[in-house]
C-alpha cells in the first residue's frame, strides 16, 4: 500500500502488472475462440459431409421419419429424433418449470432465513449428481413406477420416463436462476406494492412476477437446453426405438441418445458415422438458437 | 492485498500448467502409438534369434465384447514379459477398425469382419487373427412361457409380424423386443445367422447397446426378448433352443447352432515384433484352453466348422 503513493518506481510496477494482467486474459480469450472455433468447424465439416460427400438430401436428413442407416435401401430420416428431443425437453420444462419458479419464490419470498440456509444447498446438490445416476435410478425405480401405475399394459420405457428424469436434472438450474433473479429485486419495488396495501400473493403475482418474467424465461430456456444436450440419462430410460412417439408410454428417441448408442459401432468416414456428426451439428445449432433467446430476453430485463 | 495476488498467481499458473499438459498429451498421443509400432519392430529385428525378449508398447482398441479376453491375456502377457506394455480399450468394433486402418492403433478389436465396416480397399490391408468365437442365445423373460423358437417364428418375433407371445405357443402376453442399435456387430451376427436376413426397426421396441442392460432388462420386463452371448446367460433370464437346437458349446463346436461369430483382432499388415508375440501367446493352448473358456468364449481350434465372411460355412 506505501508504494502507492505516485512514486515513480510504483507507477511502472503498475505499468508493468498491467501489461501482465491484459497479456493473460488476452491469451485466455484466443484459447478460448480458437477451442471454440475448432469444435464447431470440426462439427461441421464432418455434419456437411453427410450431404455433401454421401449425397444424403437435406430433406431427407429432417423430414424423413423413416431410420434405417445400414444395408442396400438405407435411409436417414433423422425426424423421429429431432422431435424426440424436442418433446421430452419441452415436457421436463413443462414439468419442472413452475415447481422450480415455486420453489423459488417460497426460498426467496415466504421463508427467505431458512430458504437461503437449507432449501438452496439441498437444490444445488441436485445439480451436482452425475446424470448416470439419475439414468440408474430412472431404470431402476421410475421404469417399473410406470410399468406398474399403467397395470403392466406399458413397459415403462418411453417419453413419460424420459421427460420425468429430465425434469428432476433441470430442477435446480431453472431454480438457482430464479432464486438469483428474484434476490436481486429492489426492495423497494416489493415495500411500494405492500404500502399500497396489497397482500403478499398480490405482490407475487402482480409485481414481482411480472417484472421478472425476463429472467425467469432465462432460467427456463437454459433448463430446455440443458436437457436437450443431456444423453446418458435419457439414454437409459426412453426406449430409443427410431420412430415418432404416438404417446407418453411408447419408446422414442432423441438427437443425443441416437450418437451416444451408435458412434462407437460405426467407423469414422462411412456414411453411418457422418450422419451422427449431422445430428450432432442440428444439437450445436439449436444451442444457438438458445443462447440467442437467452440473450434477447435479457435484453427485455426490466430492471 | 498481497497474499491475494500471491493466490491468483498460482492458481494462474495452475491453469496454464493445466493447459500445457493437456495440449501436449493431445498432440503427442497419435505420433507416440506410431512410435512403439516401430519400435516393437525393431525390437525383434535386433533380438529375433533370443526370441522371447521382446519390447514395446502395444495398443489394441475395439469391441467391448472382446475386451475383457484381451485383457486378462494382455496382464499375463507383461507379466512374461517385462518390456512389454499392452494397453487395452474398449469404443467398438468400428472404432477399432477405424483405428488399427488408420495407424493409430497396433492391434483392432472386432465382432465382424473388417469387410463388413471399412471400404473394400482399406480393408484389404487388414490382416485377420481369429482368437475365438462368441456365440449368442435368444433369451426371454421367464413368464414369457417359451423354450423354442424355429428361425420362422424368431423371423416373426423381431420383424413385428407376431406381437403376442401366445401366437407362438408361450403365455398371453405383449412381446417386447429388447434390441441393439442398427449398427452393432451384435445386431448384425443375430441378424444374418439366427433371422437370415436384416429387419427392420420395430415400433415400440427398446435398444440398448450394452449386454448387462439388456440382461436386466428381459429380466425384468414382462414379455421381454433380447439376445446376449452365451457369457451373459445365468438364470435370471431363459435361453431358447433354435429350432429345437439348445444353446450349448457343443452344439455350436459341431455347427448344429448356428448363432455365432469370431472374435477377430485386426493389424494392420502382418504383425511384428511385440504385436506377433503377443498375438502368437493368444492363440497358444494354455491361452485358449484357459483363459478363453473361463471367460465364456469358445476355442477357434475346437470349432468343427469354419466360415469366411459371407458367412458360408467352409469346412
Amino acid at each position: 500500500m506505501e508504494n502507492n503513493k505516485g512514486s515513480a518506481g510504483g507507477f511502472a510496477r503498475h505499468r508493468r502488472e498491467d501489461l501482465i494482467g491484459k497479456t493473460y486474459t488476452y491469451i485466455c480469450v484466443l484459447l478460448l475462440i480458437i477451442v471454440i472455433t475448432a469444435i464447431v468447424y470440426f462439427v461441421a465439416s464432418k455434419g456437411l459431409a453427410t450431404f455433401i460427400t454421401d449425397g444424403v438430401s437435406p430433406v431427407e436428413f429432417l423430414f424423413g421419419t423413416h431410420w434405417n442407416p445400414v444395408g442396400d435401401n438405407a435411409s436417414f430420416g433423422a425426424l423421429p429424433f429431432i422431435a424426440g428431443s424436442f418433446i421430452v425437453s419441452l415436457l421436463a420444462a413443462l414439468i419442472a418449470g413452475p415447481l422450480s419458479i415455486c420453489a423459488a419464490l417460497f426460498m426467496t419470498e415466504i421463508v427467505p432465513g431458512k430458504g437461503k440456509r437449507i432449501l438452496q444447498p439441498v437444490i444445488e446438490l441436485l445439480s451436482g449428481i452425475p446424470s448416470v445416476v439419475y439414468g440408474f435410478i430412472g431404470l431402476t425405480v421410475l421404469v417399473p413406477f410406470i410399468s406398474a401405475l399403467t397395470g403392466g399394459d406399458s413397459i415403462g420405457y418411453g417419453v413419460a420416463a424420459g421427460a420425468l428424469v429430465l425434469s428432476v436434472m433441470i430442477l435446480p438450474t431453472i431454480t438457482s436462476i430464479a432464486a438469483d433473479a428474484l434476490a436481486s429485486l429492489p426492495r423497494g419495488l416489493r415495500e411500494a406494492s405492500y404500502a399500497l396495501g396489497a397482500t403478499r400473493w398480490q405482490t407475487i403475482y402482480r409485481v414481482i412476477l411480472p417484472t421478472l418474467a425476463p429472467s425467469l424465461w432465462t432460467g427456463i430456456i437454459l433448463g430446455i437446453a440443458r436437457a436437450f444436450g443431456e444423453a446418458l440419462a435419457v439414454q437409459m430410460v426412453i426406449g430409443n426405438a427410431p420412430f415418432i412417439p404416438k404417446s407418453l408410454l411408447t419408446s422414442a428417441s432423441t438427437l443425443t441418445s441416437v450418437i451416444t448408442l451408435n458412434m462407437t459401432n460405426t467407423s469414422t468416414g462411412s456414411v453411418q458415422n457422418n450422419v451422427l456428426w449431422s445430428m450432432a451439428l442440428m444439437l450445436l445449432f439449436m444451442t444457438f438458437v438458445f443462447i440467442i433467446v437467452v440473450r434477447l430476453l435479457q435484453r427485455r430485463n426490466k430492471l | 492485498m498481497k497474499s491475494k495476488k500471491t493466490l491468483f498467481g498460482a492458481l494462474t499458473l495452475s491453469a496454464m500448467l493445466a493447459l500445457t499438459a493437456c495440449g501436449n498429451s493431445g498432440s503427442t498421443a497419435a505420433p507416440a502409438d506410431n512410435g512403439t509400432t516401430g519400435s516393437g519392430g525393431t525390437g525383434t529385428t535386433t533380438e529375433q534369434p533370443a526370441a522371447e525378449t521382446v519390447s514395446g508398447t502395444i495398443l489394441a482398441v475395439g469391441s467391448t465384447a472382446l475386451q475383457p479376453l484381451v485383457d486378462q491375456v494382455g496382464q499375463e502377457f507383461m507379466t512374461n514379459n517385462g518390456d512389454v506394455t499392452v494397453q487395452v480399450q474398449g469404443g467398438g468394433s468400428g472404432t477399432g477398425l477405424t483405428q488399427v486402418s488408420e495407424g493409430a492403433a497396433n492391434i483392432g478389436n472386432s465382432d465382424v469382419f473388417a469387410e463388413e465396416k471399412l471400404d473394400a480397399d482399406k480393408a484389404k490391408e487388414l490382416v485377420d487373427h481369429q482368437v475365438a468365437v462368441v456365440a449368442m442365445a435368444t433369451v426371454v423373460n421367464k413368464d414369457a412361457g417359451v423354450t423354442d423358437l424355429s428361425k420362422e417364428q424368431l423371423l416373426d418375433v423381431f420383424s413385428g409380424k407376431v406381437t403376442n407371445w401366445k401366437d407362438v405357443g408361450g403365455a398371453d402376453q405383449k412381446i417386447t423386443i429388447v434390441n441393439r442399435p442398427s449398427s452393432s456387430g451384435t445386431r448384425a451376427t443375430f441378424e444374418k445367422y439366427a433371422l437370415g436376413q436384416s429387419v427392420e426397426n420395430v415400433e415400440g421396441a427398446i435398444e440398448q447397446d450394452s449386454s448387462g442392460t439388456v440382461k436386466q432388462i428381459v429380466a425384468d420386463t414382462k414379455g421381454a426378448v433380447g439376445y446376449l452371448a452365451f457369457s451373459y446367460l445365468d438364470d435370471t433370464v431363459t435361453a431358447l433352443s433354435y429350432g429345437g437346437v439348445e444353446p450349448t458349446e457343443e452344439n455350436v463346436q459341431s455347427g448344429k447352432y448356428p448363432i455365432w461369430a469370431y472374435e477377430h483382432m485386426y493389424t494392420k499388415g502382418e504383425p511384428e515384433g511385440a504385436v506377433k508375440a503377443f498375438l502368437d501367446y493368444m492363440m497358444t493352448e494354455e491361452v485358449q484352453n484357459a483363459d478363453v473358456t473361463e471367460l465364456g468364449y469358445i476355442p477357434v481350434s475346437s470349432m468343427e466348422v469354419k466360415r469366411d465372411a459371407e458367412g458360408k460355412v467352409i469346412q
